[in-house]
């Protein structure tokens, strides 16, 4: 709780040193404009929306990975054979409790926080958060330094090591660049659910709730009101969009 | 009066140095260019080890650059006249070692033909973009400061010019050792020791490199420094590879006393593998020990015992910056403490990492490059004394 009101001074004091040294510097493409306005692609997204996904870790089955496996197929990510290098935009993991023994599996991809480290330490901005809270990664700007890769506390992003093929016209991707989880952007723009969250109900788990956390109405808003929830990695205060259940 | 040379072209050993450096450049650029077109795999980095040798090698340069710096400070900002005559070529150091640096970090993007992108588009929350304008400013302020030194109608400026480069490379090497400090995700950085580090670790490298290449540069000019200089340059790289050693030395006993990192302490400094032997026989040994006893063991300081520290300090050096960023990011995140993980997620486990030929190519490429461009430098303006100050003693 302490640590709050501390972050919020460092971001101020960065907010204002960031003001002062582009009024100061006279470098070419620096944009005062940008400093004031945040970065928002889409301009019908609002943060009247907040995205986000529950994960029920009780009715996440051990040996399923259909949501790995639909979101392979939705964005094409293919198996080299090398998977030190392949892209893994969600990976299912098992878990053993030290203490009790208790086993349990569940999937876990891009936080999309609230405060994602990746976008602070991009240099470039490529990476950014949207309004309603989903965190991607704009291709044209990102210029493959990796920096995002290392301030990720979640291990969700990838580095694209080799030549694509067949690729999908909604989901662009780039050798040199770094992607993760989009929550299924392009599908949430037409109202449509993620592609691993469609593949688990279809499995019957319905492990995976997404929705709009500002809607006291939504699913994921009813589900939160009746089940204990939890944030990976707490003490980072980041105010990540996914959240655990049964763990 | 103190007067300057250039290099002088007829040595067989520069034509044979300059040989060397410019093949190895280009070595490396074709490493480079190999990578760029084959895509990363074809190096050992992965996703878990995602900052390999290239970037060993230019955090080295980098911080050899802003080190360097220091032996023209201590001249003007300290008014240390016996450092003057060396002067002009820690300036040149500073320079080219930070272009050799920052080469490689360009070369290894995964994007290097987006460097206008990078240039041009900012955010200024990241550390990384603020590195950006500091490593051009001091570049500039460099040259700045070398243009004052060199041009005697500006001499009045030489001071007040000095100490806003001093000021300049004190704050560059906080910024660098900040892009670690910063990852709060990673238990083995996160820590603002990292800024005082990197500066103390600047200080030692710069002073190690400037010893050899001092030495070299003014015996292919035949002129001998003097054994009084040099014994104060032992002195100094003394004190600092004991700064280094203390501030590692705090960073993991404070790291052992937070419950929290006390297994990536455990991971680097016991069961590593072939970390934990690099730490201790290489960081601490090679680096440190050895150095440390080269300075300070006999009744007088001799030249080749100062020459050999300079040689270890250099190659414990290179080792710590390889466990720190390689070490650091092969211990795994602690993502689901209480628990085991059992299966699925290949990351859980300390990653591996095998650096391979266009890695170790693009790094000494460029260091190679930044060589070049000093001895380039060096032959094309007067960076070099005539002579030095007699010693005070004949051994």
């Amino acid at each position: 709780m302490l640590d709050q009101p501390r972050k919020e001074n460092r971001r101020k004091f960065f907010q204002t040193a960031a003001a002062g040294t582009a009024l100061l510097t006279l470098a070419p493409g620096v944009r005062l404009v940008d400093l004031a306005v945040a970065k928002d692609d889409a301009d019908e997204v609002t943060d009247n929306t907040r995205w986000g996904m529950l994960v029920d870790t009780s009715r996440c089955a051990t040996d399923c990975d259909a949501c790995v496996s639909a979101c392979a197929k939705e964005h094409s990510i293919e198996d080299t054979g090398r998977p030190d290098t392949d892209a893994q935009w969600i990976r299912k993991v098992d878990l053993k409790d030290k203490k009790t023994g208790r086993e349990l599996s569940l999937p876990l991809m891009c936080q999309h926080c609230d405060e994602p480290p990746c976008v602070d330490v991009c240099p470039t901005g490529a990476s950014f958060k949207r309004a309603d809270g989903i965190v991607l990664v704009d291709k044209h700007t990102c210029i493959g330094c990796r920096y995002c890769m290392m301030a990720c506390p979640f291990d969700a992003r990838s580095f694209i090591h080799e030549k694509l093929s067949n690729q999908r016209s909604y989901a662009p991707r780039g050798k040199g660049t770094v992607e993760s989880c989009t929550f299924c952007v392009h599908r949430v723009d037409k109202d449509q659910a993620p592609a691993c969250v469609e593949a688990c109900a279809e499995e019957g788990h319905h492990a995976l709730v997404f929705g709009d956390l500002n809607d006291k109405d939504s699913e994921i808003s009813r589900s939160l009101a009746e089940k204990s929830t939890r944030e990976l990695r707490p003490s980072l205060n980041l105010g990540t969009g996914a959240l655990y259940h049964g763990l | 009066m103190l007067t300057y040379h250039t290099l002088q072209a007829g040595n067989r050993w520069y034509l044979v140095l300059t040989a060397i450096f410019t093949l190895v450049s280009i070595l490396g650029f074709v490493a480079a260019r190999y990578m760029e077109h084959e895509g990363h795999y074809v190096t050992g980095m992965t996703n878990q080890i995602v900052w390999g040798i290239p970037h060993v090698a230019a955090i080295f340069l980098i911080l050899a650059a802003s080190g360097v710096l220091n032996m023209a400070s201590i001249s003007s900002v300290f008014n240390v006249e016996d450092y003057k005559p060396l002067a002009r070529l820690s300036g040149l150091l500073a320079i080219t070692l930070l272009a050799g640096g920052l080469l490689i970090l360009v070369l290894d993007l995964g994007r290097p033909d987006r460097l206008i992108v990078a240039m041009t588009t900012y955010n200024f929350r990241s550390i990384f973009a603020w590195n950006i304008f500091l490593y051009i400013g001091f570049a500039v302020v460099v040259l700045i400061y070398l243009w004052v030194i060199m041009d005697s109608r500006f001499s009045k400026y030489v001071k007040s010019v000095g100490a806003i480069a001093f000021s300049w490379r004190l704050i560059l090497t906080t910024g660098t050792g900040s892009i670690f400090g910063f990852l709060v995700a990673r238990d083995a950085y996160d820590t603002a020791i990292m800024a005082p580090l990197f500066i103390a670790h600047s200080l030692a490298i710069g002073t190690a490199i400037f010893i050899l290449i001092a030495s070299i540069s003014c015996s292919l000019n035949e002129v001998r420094i003097s054994t009084d200089l040099i014994r104060r340059f032992g002195r100094l790289l003394l004190w600092f590879v004991l700064a280094v050693a203390y501030m590692m030395t705090i960073h993991h006993l404070t790291n052992l006393y937070i419950s929290g990192h006390y297994n990536v302490e455990r991971f680097i400094l016991k069961e590593g593998g072939i970390y934990t032997w690099l730490f201790w026989g290489g960081q601490v040994v090679l680096g440190y020990l050895v150095p440390i006893m080269l300075l300070v063991v006999g009744k007088t300081l001799i030249v080749p015992r100062v020459l050999f520290a300079s040689v270890f300090t250099i190659m414990g050096a290179l080792i710590q910056i390889y466990i720190l960023i390689v070490g650091g990011q092969s211990y795994p995140l602690n993502i689901f403490p209480g628990y085991e993980v059992i299966g699925g997620w290949y990351a859980s486990q300390p990653g591996n990492y095998f650096p391979t030929l266009p890695e170790f190519t693009l790094g000494f490429g460029g260091i190679a490059f930044a060589l070049l461009i000093t001895i380039i430098g060096l032959r094309v303006l007067p960076f070099l004394p005539s002579q030095f100050k007699r010693d005070s003693t004949v051994e």
